[in-house]
């Protein structure tokens, strides 16, 4: 099985679906003849030709609205927005139209799009490069809301978002891009969109991350395992809806203890959520409250400050160490 | 080095039937009699519907709706050059149009009761719902026709919205996609003068708003929207050039709305009588009946006959409406959101069938 980032595993994704489904075209910013600023999209312009792998003029709401009107009309659009941060421009097409179209038409029409968008910070970007935003999405009821954070599960959820029926926001945290490989087989693979992932097996305590947290949360349980002696169960979301509920409240209700990690702010994010979850139905299991370790509620600062915004495996560790000590 | 002229430009503005029924004959289009006495129908059909929903909602039958008397030509015009297998994005007055092109009545009224029953057009049609957010359809029409050009189809996309429409964002996206990629769809701007009480020159300074096309690098041209000659034949000549992939095209159609907004709105604090009483002479009812007179083609025995019929339809249309009212199943609004539904829409369905009260004519008694 060959090893490879995500960067080239998404790449793979592209190319595989591209060749298997000619109604899957690919519009965005720079992603055609320079093949993305990142190079997801290296090589399918040459493969695919100027009709399937499009450059559009930077004009967000146009990328998103126009992806909507060929998904109406029966193509499944991959569409780019080159940073998340500039996807408010498209959002209300997003928002008001992806989302609701299967309902506003009672079902006659669907919109099978895919909107991909480097998301999340780490990598001493400009400003409005680094912010995390799934929970608006998360807040958007008709899309679905995808994050991977490695290269094996990025090709094969990118995959099934690209074959859903429905509207899919893939965030791809751009710390992890060229971070690391993973084997990634040649052989087309896919990953059920609502499916989480036991990372590492424990007892004591859950750690549930997604995106480019996750490695942070790996590297927190070693900590722990070694300094706390704890065992730690780390649990990857890989999709925030549809969320795995099942699978956190089984961990949950065996460890009793629980810390949600994210990049995004922590007020009203997807930690929120979980943890609202996790007391609605295993509150008799939880011995500690549930902790979270998340951005703080101000503006994604420029990257001189943005590590000590971040959660780092240090937070991480206290987070795990009260939790447990509680 | 002199200051040169690097460009200059022209916008035509086209009238073929004036107030008083006058026909231009050298630019009159060869409408069959049977096509022009069916759009007089469908124009007043429209009209009488939209007169009876007056009082559906002054009883509470009915929600708030935008009244579309005053704009039935003008829509009626332009979606008449379409071909069937052609697509349409209607903005939300464009009534006429989608009789046209086979919307039953009942939907109109199923609609305005809060129901997405009414959205969900015949599957026949290649018409896209009603959008309620101004000027964001004209992204998904330039996406509807840049797809059909991906799939070599030879099919044109009209999309309608209003002067205020033009003011947004989404809108110029849509019209610089729609220039750049050489889509083939028509743009169709419906300038009523008035977006809820804000007047059209507030949207804009310039002069027109079809000269908005020149920067984007397709023809703009204004026709007088209360003649369905004249949207018809701009509109024809549109589609004949997206057609043969000679890209999009932008009309302005010249209209007014002779009701306020929306029955919820108050017209009078915004313009004047004399100024409604100057456009209701200009009504594209009146005028395209003046026309057919002359041809020969009415007569008030015609009228009071199709006017009957009409009112047949829309007795029927709003006995077919209430009684599909009365069985709304309220959770069948989780049904539709997600082709391949979240585990937690299924739950929160489940949550709210305790709550919801069965549709009267499924209880039991």
């Amino acid at each position: 099985m060959p090893e490879m980032n995500m960067v080239r595993a998404l790449n793979l994704a592209l190319h595989q679906e591209m060749e298997r489904d000619e109604r899957v075209v690919l519009l965005g910013e720079d992603v055609a003849r320079v093949g993305g600023v990142f190079r997801v999209s290296e090589g399918l312009l040459e493969r695919f030709g100027p009709d399937r792998v499009i450059d559009t003029p930077v004009s967000e709401a146009g990328i998103v609205g126009c992806a909507i009107g060929m998904a109406l009309y029966g193509l499944r659009p991959v569409c780019e927005i080159q940073f998340s941060g500039f996807a408010f421009f498209g959002f209300h097409q997003l928002n008001c139209h992806a989302a609701r179209f299967r309902t506003r038409s009672w079902g006659r029409f669907q919109v099978p799009l895919v909107m991909r968008a480097p998301i999340g910070g780490g990598i001493r970007a400009l400003e409005h490069h680094n912010d995390s935003e799934e929970a608006l999405y998360v807040q958007s009821p008709g899309l679905k809301v995808v994050i991977p954070s490695g290269p094996r599960k990025a090709r094969a959820l990118l995959v099934s978002s690209i074959r859903d029926p429905d509207p899919v926001v893939f965030l791809e945290p751009k710390r992890v891009y060229r971070a690391f490989r993973e084997e990634v087989p040649e052989q087309e693979e896919t990953w059920p969109l609502g499916q989480a992932q036991v990372l590492r097996h424990g007892r004591d305590v859950t750690l549930i991350a997604y995106g480019a947290m996750v490695r942070e949360a790996l590297e927190a349980a070693e900590q722990a395992e070694k300094q706390l002696r704890a065992s730690v169960e780390v649990i990857d979301l890989l999709s925030i809806v549809p969320m795995d509920t099942p699978t956190l409240l089984e961990s949950v209700r065996k460890t009793g203890r629980c810390v949600v990690v994210h990049e995004a702010p922590r007020s009203c994010g997807v930690a929120a959520e979980i943890i609202a979850r996790l007391n609605e139905q295993a509150l008799f299991s939880l011995q500690a409250p549930i902790a979270r370790v998340t951005g703080y509620d101000i503006p994604y600062p420029f990257f001189a400050r943005e590590m000590a915004y971040l959660p780092s495996t240090k937070r991480i560790l206290a987070a795990l160490r009260k939790t447990l000590e509680y | 080095m002199p200051r040169k002229v690097c460009e200059t430009f022209q916008i035509e503005y086209l009238q073929i039937l004036d107030e008083t029924g006058q026909v231009d004959a050298c630019l009159e289009p060869d409408i069959p009699a049977e096509d022009l006495r069916k759009l007089y129908r469908t124009m007043l059909a429209a009209r009488l519907l939209d007169r009876r929903m007056h009082v559906l909602q002054q009883q509470g039958r009915i929600g708030t709706f935008p009244s579309v008397q005053g704009q039935e030509g003008g829509c009626l015009g332009c979606a008449y050059a379409l071909r069937l297998d052609d697509w349409m994005v209607p903005s939300f007055r464009e009534t006429a149009a989608l009789f046209w092109r086979g919307l039953p009545m009942k939907n109109i009224l199923t609609y305005y009761m809060g129901m997405e029953e009414g959205n969900r057009f015949p599957d026949h049609m290649r018409d896209l719902p009603i959008a309620i957010t101004v000027g964001s359809q004209p992204l998904h029409a330039v996406g509807l026709a840049w797809a059909a050009r991906i799939r070599k189809d030879p099919v044109v996309v009209m999309v309608f919205f209003g002067d205020g429409a033009t003011s947004e964002g989404d809108f110029h996206e849509a019209c610089n996609m729609a220039g750049v990629f050489q889509v083939p769809v028509v743009f169709v701007c419906m300038n009523n003068q008035y977006a809820i009480s804000t007047p059209r020159a507030r949207q804009t300074h310039a002069q027109t708003i079809a000269q908005k096309a020149i920067a984007y690098g397709f023809p703009g041209i204004q026709v007088d929207g209360n003649d369905l000659l004249s949207a018809y034949v701009a509109s024809r000549d549109a589609v004949a050039r997206a057609r043969q992939g000679q890209g999009p095209t932008f009309i302005e159609c010249v209209t007014y709305r002779l009701s306020p907004h929306t029955t919820a709105d108050d017209a009078r604090r915004y313009r004047s009588d004399e100024e409604v009483r100057e456009w209701q002479k200009r009504d594209p009812l009146v005028r395209f009946r003046k026309y057919l007179e002359k041809r020969q083609l009415w007569s008030e025995a015609w009228e009071e006959e199709i006017t009957e019929e009409i009112r047949g339809e829309i007795d029927e249309a709003i006995r077919a409406a209430e009684a599909e009212r009365a069985r709304v199943e309220p959770l069948e609004m989780f049904d539709h959101v997600y082709g391949e539904p979240p585990p937690e829409v299924l739950a929160q369905r489940e949550e709210a069938a305790e709550f919801v009260d069965q549709p009267a004519s499924l209880r039991q008694t």
